[in-house]
This record gives C-alpha cells, sequence and structure tokens, in this order.
C-alpha cells in the first residue's frame, strides 16, 4: 500500500508560500553548472522568461544563445550531446516542443541523447499572449516520441528536484514548467522519482489524479467535495511518461472512478495516459478535466482556468456526477 | 509619384496617434509588447494610409491587398491603425488583451476586423504569405501582399525556405518589410544570433531587396512604391529602425521589448511624445 506524501501547509500564516516552476528550474541549473562541467545550456531568445540567463551569466562558456531558431537549437543540442555533454535546451514549450518536433524526434528522440528539453510557458496559465503562446498539445507530442520521458512537475519543490533527476538520468527528457507562480505544494523532505506517482490526500469515494499546476486546484477541490462527505484520493502525477500504471490500477481498485485534471487537451495529455493505463489494468468510469479540443485565448491565468473549467468549484462538481455512475 | 506636404503630414499625425495608443493600450493591459511598435509606426502609417489599400470599403474585396504581421507581438500598433482607418472603434483598443477581447494578445485572423492572419509564433509568417502571393497571383488579382516580418524573426530558418519559394515562383506581388532594429528579447541581435546583411541576403536568394531608414516617410513610400514596380520578383524592404522611438528612455533598449509601462511611466512618455 503506498504511502501519503506529507504536504506543505498550505497557509503559512495567512499567506500561501508560490513559487513559479520555472525559477526553480533556473536555480537548480545554476546549482547543476557548478556541479557538472558536462553541463551545456541552450536557449532560444528567452533567456530571462525561461530562466536560463543565471546560468548563461556564470557559465558563459558553456551556454550557447541560438537566437530564435528552435529547429536548429534541438539539432545542435544533439549535436553537443554525441560529444558527452548533458544538454539542457530552453524555450516557451510552444516553441520548445511545438516547433522543432521533427528535429527532436530525429536528432533527439532516435539517437537516444542526452537533451532534456526544459520548456517554460506551458498551458493556458501563460495568460494574456492568448493562443498562439498556449502550448496545449506538448504532453501529447512528447509522449508519443519513444526514449522521450515526460515530467510536469506541480511546483517549486518538486521541479528543482525533476530538473536533478534528468540531468542525473541518461536520455532524452521533455519538462513541462510554467510561468505563473503557484502554490508550493510540497514539503523539503519529499522525494521526486522518476516514474512515480505521488498521494498527497487518501480517501476512496473517488481518485482525482492531476499533474503541473493543477494540483493545487485539485487539492482545494478534495476539500470542497469532503464538506460534501466525500473523501477523495488525490495523487499527483508528475511523471507522465512512463505513467505509473502501478499507482493508476491501485486507485482505481480503491476507488472505482478517476478524473484527471490538466492544463492540456485531454486528447494526447495526461488523462490519455490514465486512461490507458485504466483499460488495460482495471477498468472504471473516468472523467477527464482539459481542454477540449479547443484552442485558448487572451486572460488571466485565472479566468482562462475558471472559464475552461479547470477550476476547484468545476473539478468537485465532475467528480460528484462521476461517483454517480461508480458500479 | 512622392507625397505631397500634406500627405506627410497626414502620416506623422497617424504615427502620433499610433504611438500615444500603444503606450496606453500596454498600459491599460499591464503586459504586452510597446517597443516594436513605437519604432515602427513611421512605416507602418506610411503603408496603411499610402499603400495598404485596407479600409471600411474595401474590407471584404476578395482582391483587396492582404497583410500578415509576422511579429505578432507587435500587434499593439497594428491594431491602432486599424483603429486610425475606421475598421474598429477607438474605445475598443483598450480591451487589448483582456478576456474576451478581439484584440487578442497575438494577432487572431477575423475577417470583420481586416486582420488577414493569426501569428505570434515567429517563423512561420513569409511562409504564408508567399501562399497568398501565389493564390492571389492564381486568382488573377492584382492586390499585393505585404508580409512584416523582424531581425528577430529572420534568424528562423523557415523565413529562408520562404525567401527561396518566393523569388523561385517569381511573386512580385509580394512585398516583405523587416522591422531592423538590432534589438531582440535576450539583448543586441548583432550579440545574441547576427543576422547580418539582410539586404544582401534577400539578394543573393533572388530577390530586389532595399534598405531604408525607418523613420523616413519619404524613403520607406518611395521604396514601397519601387517594390510596386518591380514585379518580376519579390520585393524586400529593409527598414532600419529604433526600438521605442519617441520616448527617450524607452529607445534602443532591448527591456521595453516586452514591458509595459506603469501609469508614471506612462505619463512620461505621454509628455514627451506631446
Ligand atoms: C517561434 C517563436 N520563438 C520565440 C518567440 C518568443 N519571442 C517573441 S518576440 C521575440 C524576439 C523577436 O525579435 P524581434 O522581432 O526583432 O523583436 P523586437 O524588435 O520587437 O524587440 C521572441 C524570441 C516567438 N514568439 N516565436
Amino acid at each position: 500500500m503506498p504511502s501519503t506524501q506529507t504536504l506543505a501547509p498550505l497557509v503559512n500564516g495567512g499567506d500561501i508560500r508560490k513559487m513559479a516552476t520555472r525559477d526553480a528550474y533556473g536555480a537548480t541549473l545554476l546549482e547543476l553548472g557548478a556541479e557538472r562541467p558536462d553541463v551545456v545550456v541552450l536557449d532560444a531568445d528567452l533567456s530571462g522568461s525561461t530562466k536560463t540567463k543565471a546560468f548563461s551569466k556564470a557559465y558563459p562558456e558553456r551556454f550557447f544563445n541560438q537566437g530564435v531558431a528552435e529547429a536548429n537549437m534541438m539539432g545542435t543540442a544533439a549535436g553537443i550531446a554525441t560529444m558527452g555533454y548533458t544538454v539542457f535546451a530552453s524555450s516557451f514549450a510552444m516553441f520548445a516542443a511545438g516547433k522543432p518536433w521533427e528535429q527532436i524526434r530525429q536528432s533527439i528522440c532516435v539517437p537516444e541523447l542526452s537533451v532534456k528539453i526544459c520548456a517554460t510557458h506551458a498551458g493556458l496559465t501563460v495568460g494574456e499572449d492568448g493562443k498562439s503562446h498556449q502550448m496545449l498539445e506538448d504532453i501529447a507530442l512528447m509522449r508519443v516520441l519513444p526514449h522521450m520521458r515526460v515530467i510536469v512537475p506541480a511546483d517549486g519543490v518538486e521541479a528543482a528536484q525533476a530538473v536533478r533527476a534528468v540531468a542525473a538520468a541518461p536520455g532524452p527528457f521533455y519538462v513541462r514548467l510554467s510561468r505563473a507562480s503557484t502554490p508550493v505544494i510540497f514539503s523539503e523532505d519529499y522525494r521526486f522519482e522518476i516514474g512515480k506517482g505521488s498521494i498527497l490526500r487518501e480517501g476512496s469515494d473517488v481518485c482525482l489524479a492531476a499533474c503541473g499546476v493543477c494540483v493545487a486546484p485539485t487539492l482545494e477541490a478534495a476539500e470542497l467535495l469532503a464538506e460534501q462527505g466525500i473523501q477523495a484520493r488525490v495523487v499527483n502525477f508528475a511523471t507522465i511518461d512512463p505513467i505509473d500504471s502501478t499507482l493508476v490500477a491501485e486507485s482505481a481498485r480503491q476507488c472505482g472512478a478517476i478524473v484527471t485534471v490538466e492544463e492540456h487537451q485531454i486528447r494526447g495529455g495526461l488523462g490519455d495516459a490514465v486512461a490507458q493505463a485504466v483499460v488495460r489494468h482495471h477498468p472504471v468510469p473516468m472523467d477527464l478535466i482539459g481542454m477540449d479540443d479547443a484552442f485558448g485565448q487572451s486572460g488571466t491565468a485565472d479566468e482562462l482556468l475558471v472559464y475552461y473549467g479547470i477550476s476547484a468549484p468545476a473539478i468537485a462538481q465532475r467528480a460528484q456526477a462521476l461517483i454517480l455512475r461508480k458500479a | 509619384m512622392t507625397l505631397s506636404n500634406k500627405q506627410i503630414q497626414a502620416i506623422e499625425t497617424a504615427a502620433h496617434q499610433v504611438r500615444v495608443d500603444v503606450l496606453r493600450m500596454v498600459n491599460a493591459a499591464t503586459c504586452g509588447h510597446p517597443g516594436g511598435p513605437l519604432g515602427m509606426a513611421d512605416f507602418m502609417s506610411t503603408l496603411f494610409l499610402e499603400h495598404f489599400n485596407l479600409d471600411p470599403s474595401t474590407l471584404h474585396d476578395p482582391d483587396r491587398d492582404r497583410l500578415i504581421l509576422g511579429n505578432g507581438h507587435t500587434c499593439a500598433g497594428y491594431y491602432a491603425l486599424l483603429a486610425y482607418k475606421g475598421l474598429i472603434s477607438r474605445d475598443e483598443l483598450m480591451t487589448f488583451r483582456k478576456f474576451g477581447s478581439r484584440l487578442q494578445g497575438h494577432p487572431h485572423r477575423n475577417a470583420d476586423m481586416g486582420i488577414d492572419f493569426s501569428t505570434g509564433s515567429l517563423g512561420n509568417s513569409l511562409s504564408v504569405a508567399t501562399g497568398m502571393a501565389l493564390g492571389a497571383r492564381l486568382a488573377g488579382y492584382e492586390n499585393r501582399i505585404f508580409s512584416i516580418s523582424s531581425d528577430g524573426e529572420s534568424q528562423e530558418g523557415q523565413i529562408w525556405e520562404a525567401a527561396t519559394s518566393a523569388a523561385h515562383y517569381r511573386l512580385g506581388n509580394l512585398t516583405v518589410i523587416v522591422d531592423f532594429n538590432n534589438i531582440q528579447i535576450d539583448g543586441v541581435m548583432r550579440q545574441v544570433m547576427d543576422v547580418r546583411d539582410l539586404r544582401a541576403k534577400y539578394e543573393a536568394f533572388g530577390w530586389h531587396a532595399m534598405d531604408v531608414n525607418g523613420h523616413d516617410i519619404l524613403a520607406v513610400h518611395d521604396a514601397l512604391e519601387t517594390a510596386h514596380n518591380v514585379t518580376d520578383r519579390p520585393s524586400a524592404i529593409i527598414a532600419h529602425t529604433i526600438i521605442g522611438k519617441g520616448v527617450s528612455f524607452m529607445e534602443n533598449q532591448s527591456s521595453w521589448h516586452g514591458v509595459a509601462p506603469n501609469d508614471e511611466q506612462l505619463k512620461l512618455a505621454l509628455a514627451e511624445l506631446g
């Protein structure tokens, strides 16, 4: 029986501690620069936003700005990796996963090179930039690729550990990071492991499975459900590929129903990964919350999450409806 | 034909209004990109007032000119010119980047407003413009296709695939205008990733290419006219501009690429513009 994580107090003296996962990435990359002379970083004219700038200042000889040329960046990352380096390549998720997909497939995944694509500004929460910048298909694009592993950290604590973990593991990784400051969920003694989900709250009426910045509202939804006498298990699937199918199956058995929550298209994302594990190992009713075949629009992150039904009340409502379908 | 004093004055008035609108819009949105549109205000106003034939009466004509804003992040200035030409109201400008607005953070194609294409991801524009020019020629239209690009966007490889293709198909109806301000997000373009001499590059790709001072209305007008008269190949106008032009503390600063002025800074900027 897997154990439940101890969480950071969401409210500290009235204040929620917040941090963007991209900030944790930048800080960890700087540490890795000191520890690992084999770490090389590439960026495509967004180093201030992706937070690779601190590394670029500290280790200018191991930082190569590629300009606005993401396809070339991925090919170059592959080439540097063949020389024995561990290469981090960053841009906004739209331009890191979307524009150079074929280069990632041919030059990074086929030869299984140690390129760690750390993509920021993923999802709806990029906000006002609108649909051209709201990457809602990157999990799908990356998890379909053989050899590519996909990590979506839920908060700053997990992001820092995930960046260390992917630096230590050989081969290609895609780490999905966000622009927005979001609540810190994990306490410092949390230990991230590639390929393992983590239980954030126990319950057996329904399982709420989330990733990334959607974990915080999902925990809130569980509180709302508890007020109605419904006990939800909340699972954070930080690794989407390979999905922790043991934990998916165990959650399906225990709860009899699973709702997934993500700021991504429900086709191809976390929901899809969980559904595949569910149908293979222990079929139960499911609902998938996320973008349902639509592009986003300009607005604040919170306005958009509410509008597209990825808020705590909406999650709680969908979970209640799903429970009625349990066998 | 050279411009009369009256025409020049009208362009100057439009460019001034665009600068004021851009600053107000980005300030009201509390985010967005002021620098690029301030730098492009002079050549974009010349283009909109004297060349690009979009206005409320031509809006739905299939054979009117087309425009694609490759550097979509500079759309505040584009929206301000749509308002100047009466395609949208000035009030609507203040909804820029807000939830529910038609004035999205990056342009979204909208036939009612005359926005011919969605942009925001750099590198895609010139291919689309090439397609528009091929399609227009196929349809027998005598219109012009204007593709707006930038030094930063010129770093994208796809721009050069399109440049090859447009010259190959001898698209005389296509004009690209490159906002060349030597600034991009991470700093000075020459230091981040030098695209070097774009006029020479476009020429080598088979285009008719010109360097102009992007703040010299007469020179921009002449270049646009020359581009119109060159019909056997596409034309490139490399418009040398100053990012943030008109507001001293924004000029030549990459830090003003994508940051909104606060109320204090807005006041100072508007006072400088007069
Ligand atoms: C494909 C792609 N990569 C990255 C970005 C992010 N981005 C937006 S503007 C910009 C810099 C572009 O340079 P330029 O157009 O010369 O900027 P300006 O002169 O307006 O400062 C970048 C990298 C983008 N919009 N599209």
